[in-house]
């Protein structure tokens, strides 16, 4: 298994355990202290679990691009992985906190993680794409 | 990777680049409110995340890695399989147009043919989901 590989799928299982938790403080007597983390909740699971977890089997698992580069372009699943993760913080903290004291800040911040999600998906398609090939 | 199998990651691909747009246009619209009438979008999101880019890329996956047979054909019945990639992007696409302009009846037939889709797909590699053959000694 490539180190890529290993990276997204240890902080998938990262995100799978914090969004359990989350879960748990969602539905306890903390939840009026959390207002606006439910989208939160749910994309950590959608997206920090699911489809990370994706992204990070298909790096490994598909055909390969060519003999030299043999998981196309390595570089673009590294940036993938770092878009996808630093998206995804600054929405978890940035959305609960924008809807509870919304700031100029918070509201860049949310713009930010919106760009770089966006093209954390974009980069692993752009990889990815090249791969998917007849045998 | 068998062909319907591209076809089926590929679509997959397309749809999560565009369930990706519109989630990172929603996000950002939380920020700074540039539409108000963009939260409209969010079945889309749902449509395009779920259906057209989780539920697809993992029928492809599937039509390529679930084990084959040595006798007939190797992944089972194609036509059934080819029907259900034609029914789940058809049916997504008539939700789509609901969505964005309105159109009755669209979202409740593309919601039969995602079902029918994934019926078609899932009676095509049934029986594909069992132990590996033994490969037969020489």
């Amino acid at each position: 298994m490539p180190t890529l590989t290993r990276w997204f799928l240890k902080a998938a299982l990262l995100y799978l355990l914090f969004a359990l938790v989350a879960g748990v403080l969602l539905v306890s007597s903390v939840s009026k202290f959390i207002t606006g983390f439910f989208p939160a909740y749910f994309h950590m699971l959608t997206f920090g679990w699911l489809t990370q977890l994706i992204f990070g089997v298909a790096f490994w698992m598909f055909p390969k691009y060519s003999i030299a580069k043999s998981r196309g372009h390595e570089w673009l699943g590294w940036a993938t992985f770092i878009l996808l993760n630093t998206g995804l913080l600054l929405r978890i903290i940035f959305e609960p906190l924008n809807a509870i004291a919304p700031s100029l800040m918070n509201s860049w911040a949310l713009i930010a993680s919106a760009i770089l999600q966006w093209l954390s998906g974009f980069s692993f398609v752009l990889n990815t794409w090249v791969r998917i090939k007849e045998r | 990777m068998p062909r319907l199998s591209v076809y089926f990651v590929r679509a997959s691909l397309i749809h999560a680049l565009l369930g990706f747009t519109v989630g990172g246009l929603l996000l950002a619209n939380k920020g700074v409110m540039f539409s108000p009438t963009l939260w409209s979008l969010l079945p889309l999101h749902i449509e395009f995340a779920f259906i057209g880019w989780m539920a697809q890329f993992a029928m492809g996956v599937a039509f390529w890695i679930l084990p084959r047979f040595s006798r007939g054909s190797p992944r089972g019945n194609e036509k059934l399989v080819w029907a259900a990639f034609a029914l789940l992007n058809t049916g997504i696409l008539l939700v789509v147009i609901q969505s964005l302009f309105g159109v009755n009846g669209f979202a409740l037939s593309g919601r039969i043919m995602e079902l029918l889709g994934l019926a078609a797909f899932a009676a095509g590699n049934w029986r594909r989901i069992k132990p590996l053959e033994d490969k037969p000694r020489s």
